[in-house]
């Protein structure tokens, strides 16, 4: 017996499908709720799917920027125009701001304040109010992320319980929290890296410069390229090369490397990701190789 | 496979799946196998893997360490929690569940298989049916999952025999008839040698059916394949009010997902529970207009007619309206450490509506291993029961084994917010 298959929805329009709802569902369920948005591939994702989920109408939520105060003019630039398109208005919160307080303290002035990025935004989700933040994280991107929740509860400590999650089950979200506490939400939780190309690819969406292939000095160490900037400069017999490099993620400027590459289109960045043999977060962040939990210990934390 | 392979031109849309079993029964390392021969798996991930399996004093790479998660995990060598693993073909795209097999993780099973379309059930060859076989087969099924694969693994364990393989598929479908399992297939693999997974392999030539991939990306992506009820339960509504654009000052959309059925522009409409009709004046996705909506899709609606709709509600065919109901029966999974109570007022989340509810009257509770009914007057973690529940308002339901989506229910503790039980209704 044969029967005619069901129409059922490509994989990205099924990934775009799942990501408006859940916006939605955030929308929906939480009084207060901000979109992080850094000027990160991900996070422009996020801005299309929410034009997706909310146009006509305005966004029902600000975005918010924790800007550590060492990203590249490019990315911060970039954050600036592509909010005032939208017409949606963006919180820009400092860690620096943290640092003058006195509640980040760094061990010494070159310290990566990636992980201090935690403190800012714990500070910044108190003095708004928030009760959800919606994040572009993606469970492919780490261990510690495949098993965490598409609503993902923190306590007044901004803590995640791996132990202790919420189940999650069909598509019925719980978002609720009661006040002091709050939920991570990420809408692209499903999505791999291949499939945030590809969706940009359709979507034609702008990206940052530096996410294209440009000539940059940097120093190769233990692995990875490391960009000389003001902020990294050389060391004493450090040999600093000029090499044709791309950013597969963009984050704070001394953590975060680029790779070598000629792609210098989104057609020749899916080609090269779709053959890549390193993951991601393996090619470009230092922050991450210290120890195998390291990201797990960081969203203990309050992060992301 | 060259570059471009990767890409899926040929969409044959995501394939939502659950594996289950125990690290005993070698899923992990099937799962691990998956990744590797689709060359999921990046050089880096394969050199930590390396290291740890050398540390730990193994001669090949242990792939189940892939599916390694939490630091708590690592430490104690067990899987506590729901894992999502990735990968894609070029034809398709896969979202794996994996669900640790010990019987105190019968809530974290029906997390996984409350998204999955297929469900892949692993025996040990050596070990042939056992009770998690049949907790794990009940379980899916209950949850409803369409397609059951049962992948009788570690054949190189039994020299690859076929009459080890035939007995066991044979004491599987003695039970399985006795579940109402209807779609069932069985594979004879090996995850550690790759035998069937990806590759035939060379040691099982006796069997001529497809390998245990060619399985999965011809399986129906679509939940059921029957033609089912439009159903859209409104999230949002949409009321631009922007001063600058006099076109919008009418606009009035009503934001959701097509969750069963599908709906096209004229189409009359019913709004539960209301019972207000009107007909479809428009369908947008981010601007565009469609001419019709399929299920699944995430779209924004506009009708002819001003009625009050807010979020909670249920726009459904004319034709095809259930009645709303102030008292509900169901299957009931309770995930809390803390016990049901029979006092206590829970909140019931159904679709997207939420109401007060109270316990009526439990049924009984369900041994998962034997499948007797026994006599209860509380639930506990991992308990499975049929219930009765009383809403302090309507809700507008469908049987779960008719719509997935009006059919499921979850239970929240208003005091700690947590997620407390997941119900089925019928």
């Amino acid at each position: 017996m044969s029967t005619l298959t069901k129409q059922t929805l490509s994989h990205l329009d099924w990934l775009e499908a799942e990501a408006i709802h859940i916006l939605r569902e955030v929308a929906g369920q939480c009084a207060n709720p901000v979109l992080l948005f850094s000027g990160g591939k991900d996070s422009i994702c996020l801005l299309r799917l929410a034009e997706k989920a909310f146009r006509p109408g305005r966004f029902p939520f600000p975005l918010m920027h924790i800007d550590t105060g060492h990203n590249y003019k490019e990315v911060t630039d970039f954050r600036d125009k592509r909010a005032a398109e939208l017409g949606e208005r963006l919180i820009v919160r400092s860690v620096e701001d943290s640092m003058a307080r006195g509640t980040v303290v760094l061990k010494h002035a070159g310290e990566s304040r990636n992980k201090h990025q935690s403190v800012t935004l714990l500070e910044a989700i108190e003095e708004f109010g928030f009760d959800a933040c919606i994040g572009g994280a993606r469970r492919d991107e780490e261990k510690a992320r495949a098993k965490e929740r598409i609503m993902s509860f923190r306590d007044e400590f901004g803590q995640w319980d791996p132990k202790n999650q919420r189940p999650e089950l069909w598509n019925l979200y719980n978002a609720r929290s009661h006040k002091g506490e709050n939920i991570r939400a990420f809408p692209i939780s499903n999505w791999t890296e291949l499939d945030v190309w590809q969706y940009i690819q359709r979507e034609q969406l702008e990206l940052p410069s530096i996410y294209f292939a440009h000539t940059r000095p940097v120093v190769r160490k233990a692995g990875l390229l490391q960009p000389v900037t003001e902020l990294t400069p050389a060391k004493d017999g450090d040999v600093v090369e000029d090499v044709l490099v791309r950013f597969r993620t963009v984050g704070d400027i001394t953590c975060t490397a680029p790779v070598e590459s000629d792609a210098d289109t989104v057609e020749k960045i899916l080609a090269e990701t779709a053959t890549t043999t390193i993951t991601e977060r393996g090619a470009t962040r230092m922050d991450d190789q210290t120890s195998e939990a390291s990201m797990e210990q960081r969203k203990k934390e309050g992060y992301f | 496979m060259s570059a471009l392979e990767h890409i899926p031109e040929i969409d044959n849309g995501l394939l939502r799946f659950l594996t289950c079993g125990s690290v005993d029964d070698g899923k992990s390392t099937l799962i691990g196998r998956l990744l590797f021969d689709t060359k999921t798996i990046l050089a880096d991930t394969l050199n930590a893997i390396e290291k740890t399996s050398a540390k730990r004093g193994m001669s090949a790479v242990d792939l189940s360490l892939l599916t390694d998660g939490l630091q708590a995990e690592r430490e104690q060598g067990i899987t506590i929690d729901v894992a999502y693993r990735y990968f894609s073909t070029g034809r398709r795209k896969y979202i794996i569940a994996d669900a640790p097999g010990h019987e105190q993780y019968t809530r974290n099973m029906v997390t996984a298989a409350s998204t999955a379309n297929l469900a892949i059930i692993l025996i040990d060859a050596r070990k042939g049916v056992l009770t998690q076989t049949r907790r794990h087969s009940y379980l899916a099924s209950l949850v409803g999952i369409p397609h059951l694969l049962v992948a009788v693994n570690k054949m190189d364990l039994v020299d690859y025999d076929q009459a080890v393989f035939e007995r066991i598929k044979a004491d599987y479908l003695a039970f399985a008839a006795r579940l109402g399992i209807k779609d069932v297939r069985f594979i004879p693999i090996s995850a550690l040698e790759g035998d069937m997974i990806v590759d035939r392999g060379e040691r099982l030539g006796w069997y001529d059916g497809p390998t245990l991939l060619d399985i999965l990306e011809n399986a129906p992506a679509a939940h059921t394949e029957q033609a089912e009820d439009f159903r859209f339960p409104v999230q949002f509504v949409c009321r631009p009010q922007d001063s600058a654009n006099p076109e919008l000052h009418d606009y009035r959309g009503f934001m959701g997902r097509v969750e069963s059925g599908e709906i096209a522009v004229g189409d009359a409409v019913t709004v539960l529970p209301s019972g207000a009709t009107s007909r479809v004046k428009r369908i947008e996705l981010g601007g565009e207009h469609l001419p019709r909506a399929i299920h699944e899709q995430s779209v924004t609606l506009l009708l002819e007619d001003e009625i009050d709709i807010s979020r909670g509600d249920l726009i459904v065919k004319a034709a095809e309206a259930p009645e709303p109901v102030k008292q509900i029966d169901a299957t009931v999974c309770w995930l809390s450490e803390t016990p049901l109570s029979p006092a206590r007022t829970y909140l019931v989340r159904h679709t997207t509506r939420e109401v007060k509810a109270k316990l009526a009257r439990i049924d009984y509770r369900l041994d998962v291993n034997t499948l007797e009914q026994e006599a209860t007057t509380g639930l506990a973690m991992n308990d499975i029961a049929r219930i009765s529940l009383k809403l302090a308002q309507p809700i507008v339901a469908d049987r779960y084994q008719d719509n997935r989506a009006t059919g499921a229910f979850i239970i929240i503790d208003e005091s700690t917010n947590n997620t407390v039980g997941a119900g089925m209704i019928g």
